[in-house]
């Protein structure tokens, strides 16, 4: 009880070297900074994975519809540090160009890898989240714009998916706050993202505790952020007498 | 051969229709002229609703033919967009788009369906409003609506295509009594300006005040038909005059 007090202490925060020392605020930032990059790019890569495939689901291809659910049933039943690996080691070791100075070098960075294992991870969470989302779209409200003369794809486009983002909008939410909290895998390729960079200042400060205070902080913020911005988005999408 | 308006605007052969193993229309001939204001009544599951959805090829049929405006709906080159955009419907359930206005909801068909210039659009959609009496009802949302209200919306937004020909399914047969009565006034209204309507209805009444013929359908078949007022007075066939006598 007494040293968690002691923590307390006004000056605690200026001892904190991520605030006072330059060198290590500079590296935090530059790994919040990262955090917050793949965070969003793979949110929106994320939400077009999930559109696309659920788009796919009601296609009239049965073979389209088949490599959507294998590519969905890989992403869920396998451990997504897995497929960051299996990317990046696998694939990426493979996917090499001769660069410059005659080397080979790698055609995608280890950036690169992160974003489109997390995007294609998060996506395939996605579709199946726009799937229940569009099969609960009434049957009757498809029918009605038919009869109006819309296609199939005009249809998706202008009523079954906005009333799914809706009814999807909870689940979506949980979802892109596991992805974000997912980028700290990333850390296992070297992508510089804040865990990545704490890891970097523990190790040589030797001020774990504090270290540790200090992510499990950022990502609160993080998650609060984003958490904010979902609140946001649902509410612009509330409709007056629909829904709950 | 082109159409004209001396020829059935719509025509029924012989129709049949199947879902799966059961037949739900067997064997259907009607022949409806521009203008005219036509009726079915019969039993529920009588294929009532399946007949109407045929015409404008919600469903396939399995035998014989249908015709709008001289076009085959069985032709494999159909245009499936021309033949929408000439027959309107309207369902028992509304069906509106509930994440738009009661006026988007007429515009948008028009806008992303026949890509019409959208201010152009908005000056037809909002005299549309005004048509079906829902004047100051522009901005809100169907959840905001009652029952009868967005049925009006309803046949608003399906008029708004300009269709030839209006199908109603039983359009009033989810509403409260009192707002049964606004939603009738409007399609009158339509009859009254020539617009050629089927509609399947309970409404006897509304059926004689303003059919020019009524049919009664039964298990898949046309059992009678005939003017209004024959058809109610002077029903010649047994099943025909056992169901008007439970409903009238
Ligand atoms: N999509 C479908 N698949 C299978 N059977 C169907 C389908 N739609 C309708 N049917 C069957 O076809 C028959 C006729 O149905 P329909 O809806 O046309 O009757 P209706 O005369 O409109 O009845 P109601 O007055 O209750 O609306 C019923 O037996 C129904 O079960
Ligand atoms: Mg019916």
């Amino acid at each position: 009880m007494e040293t968690v007090l002691d923590w307390l202490q006004p000056d605690w925060l200026l001892s904190l070297s991520v605030v006072s020392d330059d060198y290590n605020r500079g590296r935090y930032l530059s790994g919040l900074w990262m955090t917050v990059k793949l965070s969003v790019i793979c949110i929106v890569l994320s939400l077009i994975v999930g559109i696309a495939g659920a788009a796919i689901q009601g296609a009239k291809s049965r073979a389209l519809r088949v490599s959507v659910g294998f590519f969905v049933a890989f992403f869920r039943n396998t451990p997504p540090l897995v497929q960051l690996y299996f990317f990046y080691f696998a694939i990426g070791t493979v996917l090499r160009i001769t660069g410059e100075n005659g080397l080979p070098q790698p055609l995608v960075s280890n950036f690169g890898w992160a974003v489109i294992s997390l995007s294609l991870f998060a996506g395939a969470m996605n579709i199946e989240i726009f799937r229940s989302g569009v099969e609960a779209v009434p049957k009757a409200t498809i029918e009605a714009a038919e009869a109006l003369g819309y296609t199939r794809l005009q249809i998706y486009r202008y009523i079954v998916l906005p009333l799914a983002l809706r009814i999807s909008m909870s689940a979506l939410g949980t979802n892109l706050v596991n992805l974000v909290k997912t980028t700290t895998l990333v850390y296992a390729i070297a992508v510089p993202e804040l865990l990545y960079v704490a890891a970097q200042i523990w190790s040589e400060d030797l001020n774990v505790r504090e270290m540790m205070n200090v992510l499990l902080l950022s990502y609160v913020g993080i998650v609060a952020v984003l958490v904010w911005v979902l609140h946001r988005w649902e509410k612009a999408l509330r409709i007056p007498g629909y829904g709950g | 051969m082109p159409w004209t308006p001396d020829q059935p605007i719509i025509s029924l052969k012989n129709v049949h229709k199947s879902f799966g193993q059961t037949e739900v229309l067997r064997g259907i001939s009607m022949d409806v002229m521009k203008g005219e204001v036509v009726c079915i009544i019969g039993p529920s599951g009588s294929g009532k609703s399946t007949l109407i959805r045929c015409i404008n090829a919600l469903n396939d049929i399995q035998g014989g033919s249908i015709t709008v405006e001289g076009q085959e709906l069985r032709d494999p080159k159909l245009d499936l967009l021309a033949l929408r955009k000439k027959v309107g419907m309207v369902f028992q359930q509304y069906n509106l788009f509930p994440h738009k206005t009661a006026l988007e909801n007429v515009m948008m068909a028009p806008i992303k369906v026949l890509k019409q210039n959208r201010a152009e659009v908005e000056i037809r959609a909002r005299a549309l409003m005004k048509k079906v009496r829902l004047e100051g009802k522009e901005d809100a949302y169907p959840g905001e609506l009652s029952g009868g209200q967005q049925q009006r919306v309803a046949i608003a937004r399906s008029l708004a295509m300009n269709p030839d020909v209006m199908l109603f399914d039983e359009v009033t047969a989810a509403l409260d009594p009192e707002t049964v009565k606004e939603v009738l006034v409007t399609i009158k209204d339509l009859a009254a300006e020539g617009m050629t309507c089927i509609l399947v209805t309970h409404e006897m009444g509304f059926a004689r005040e303003i059919a020019d013929r009524v049919y009664f359908t039964d298990r898949g078949v046309i059992v009678e038909y005939g003017p209004p007022q024959s058809f109610f007075d002077d029903a010649k066939d047994p099943r025909t005059k056992q169901f008007l006598s439970q409903i009238l």
